[in-house]
């Protein structure tokens, strides 16, 4: 392999590398026997409390609550991706009147910690008379702060359309509106489907917040089946098992679906750093 | 408006709590973050699954769920610690993995050629990293650097949830006083806005005066 760093291994370095795999496997080894003998000394490791996670109805408990995690990204990423592609569509538009409060409502949204827009819904609105449905009460917010990054997405899809699209489609007489449904925004969508997906990834993340509204997701659940068992540490390592085998697999999706892209085909910066 | 006066001495703690861990775990963060890149793009395999594996591991993880974890898992193994300690260690431990990945992008935008250049004129592996590659590097990472900075401030706020009381809990917990909330949450969210307009404004300035045109 060779990178911008160096070059073929010669023999020397090829030494140089087995030494530090062996050290390095050494450090890793060293590393999780500490946490073990850690976990062993209090008593974690006992089959005891490793049981009943063999057991079905635990795994049924969970699973539901996963269900609802799924219910609750699936209606928070449609409602946010609608809402954003109207911003990204506001963002693009010729009009200021129209440009200057999508830029606004996004530029603001994306400073605003999910949490704290989770709780002005959780303790504002009750008493401005409206007190949402408790799966309202965390998708409504994740849709707020979703939307927003998700309007940027689809601005960074659109603008990456190369302008004579948008001449041509204008040029044989189709309206703008036309000419962004049919011509430009077809094309923008698949440049963006990697970023989508990995975005989404990221409000499956954020929906852990159910924590904080008692909404009933998985790692609600798992509070709920910790307090009634007893077995902390070993419920919420399950749960966060369960977080990354389906965050992995929707990561390796986005992966495929971005090797997928034509060659040559601009690639947007994914999205950063998401609760 | 006048509620936000009277609890100011609660809300400025709060404020300086979170400032106190954006601070602290993102400087964590930046040195675990040049750790991470260095096992990614290191030439040894073991090292590089390790790297591989952290990130994969960190990014795919909500951040509530590790928070949780440690908060009630650290007393179950016998270990005390301080909550506000134990907060910036696991957001520092978090976003790392996107500094790490963040810096890799950046070494992985400069052409090989540069590489090959340096090393051709006989320039060690430590010169070519510290003259040739890391400059153009960085110079490429102060956005999405700057955009982990501001991402960082915003997940302090789930330090909130377990116990540390930052500017996101403090303004819930006057609010339950108060009942208040629209002066006082959007009150907080200003603050949280106002740091990521600092946070902006530095990345841009330096991002103007440092951008490489290729």
């Amino acid at each position: 392999m060779s990178t911008v760093l160096f070059d073929e291994p010669g023999p020397k370095a090829r030494r140089r590398i087995r030494v530090a795999t062996v050290l390095g496997t050494l450090a890793a080894l060293a590393l999780a026997a500490l946490a073990v003998r850690q976990f062993a000394a209090n008593g974690q490791l006992d089959a005891a409390r490793w049981q009943p996670y063999a057991t079905w109805p635990m795994w049924r408990y969970l699973l539901d609550g996963l269900w609802s995690t799924f219910l609750a990204a699936v209606v928070a990423a449609a409602l946010s991706m609608a809402f954003g592609l109207l911003l990204a569509l506001g963002r693009v538009s010729p009009r200021a009147w129209v440009r200057g409060p999508a830029a606004t409502y996004v530029e603001v949204v994306r400073t605003i910690p999910a949490l704290l827009l989770v709780y002005v819904v959780l303790f504002a609105l009750p008493r401005y008379g409206l007190d949402l449905p408790l799966f309202w009460k965390l998708v409504v917010p994740l849709t707020v702060s979703n939307a927003a990054a998700y309007a940027e997405i689809f601005r960074a899809g659109i603008n990456s359309i190369e302008r004579g699209q948008t001449e041509a489609g204008l040029a044989v007489g189709l309206t703008r509106l036309q000419t962004m449904r049919l011509i430009v925004l077809p094309q923008a969508a698949r440049r963006v489907l990697p970023s989508l997906v990995s975005q989404s990834v990221g409000l499956l993340k954020d929906t852990s917040l159910g924590f904080v509204v008692s909404y009933g997701e998985l790692l609600y659940s798992g509070k709920v089946l910790a307090a009634y068992n007893g077995l902390l540490i070993q419920t919420y390592l399950v749960v966060a098992l369960i977080y990354l085998v389906v965050n992995m697999s929707l990561s390796k999706l986005a992966r495929t679906l971005e090797a997928r892209q034509p060659a040559g085909s601009v690639t947007l910066r994914r999205r950063t750093a998401r609760a | 408006m006048g509620v936000l006066l009277e609890h100011l001495p609660e809300l400025w703690q709060g404020l300086i709590v979170t400032l106190q861990l954006t601070a602290a775990s993102f400087a964590g963060a930046a040195v675990l973050g040049v750790l991470v890149c260095a096992l990614r793009v290191s030439p040894v395999r073991v090292l590089r699954a390790l790297g591989t594996a952290y990130v994969e591991t960190l990014q795919n993880l909500p951040l509530l769920v590790l928070l949780v974890l440690v908060f009630f898992g650290l007393p179950e193994i016998g270990i005390k610690a301080d909550p506000l300690v134990t907060a910036i260690v696991v957001i520092a431990v978090y976003e790392a993995a996107y500094i790490g990945e963040a810096l890799r992008s950046g070494v992985n935008s400069v052409s090989k050629g540069q590489g090959e250049a340096a090393r051709a004129i006989g320039l060690t592996f430590g010169q070519s990293l510290r003259h040739v590659v890391l400059p153009q590097a960085l110079r490429t990472v102060v956005q999405p650097i700057g955009n982990i900075f501001i991402a960082t401030t915003m997940n302090t706020a789930l330090a909130g949830a377990v116990s540390v009381v930052d500017l996101t809990a403090s303004a819930q917990r006057v609010n339950l006083v108060e009942a208040q909330p629209i002066p006082i949450f959007v009150g907080a969210g200003i603050a949280y806005g106002l740091i990521a307009a600092a946070a902006g404004f530095v990345t841009g300035r330096l991002e103007r005066r440092l951008v490489i045109l290729r």
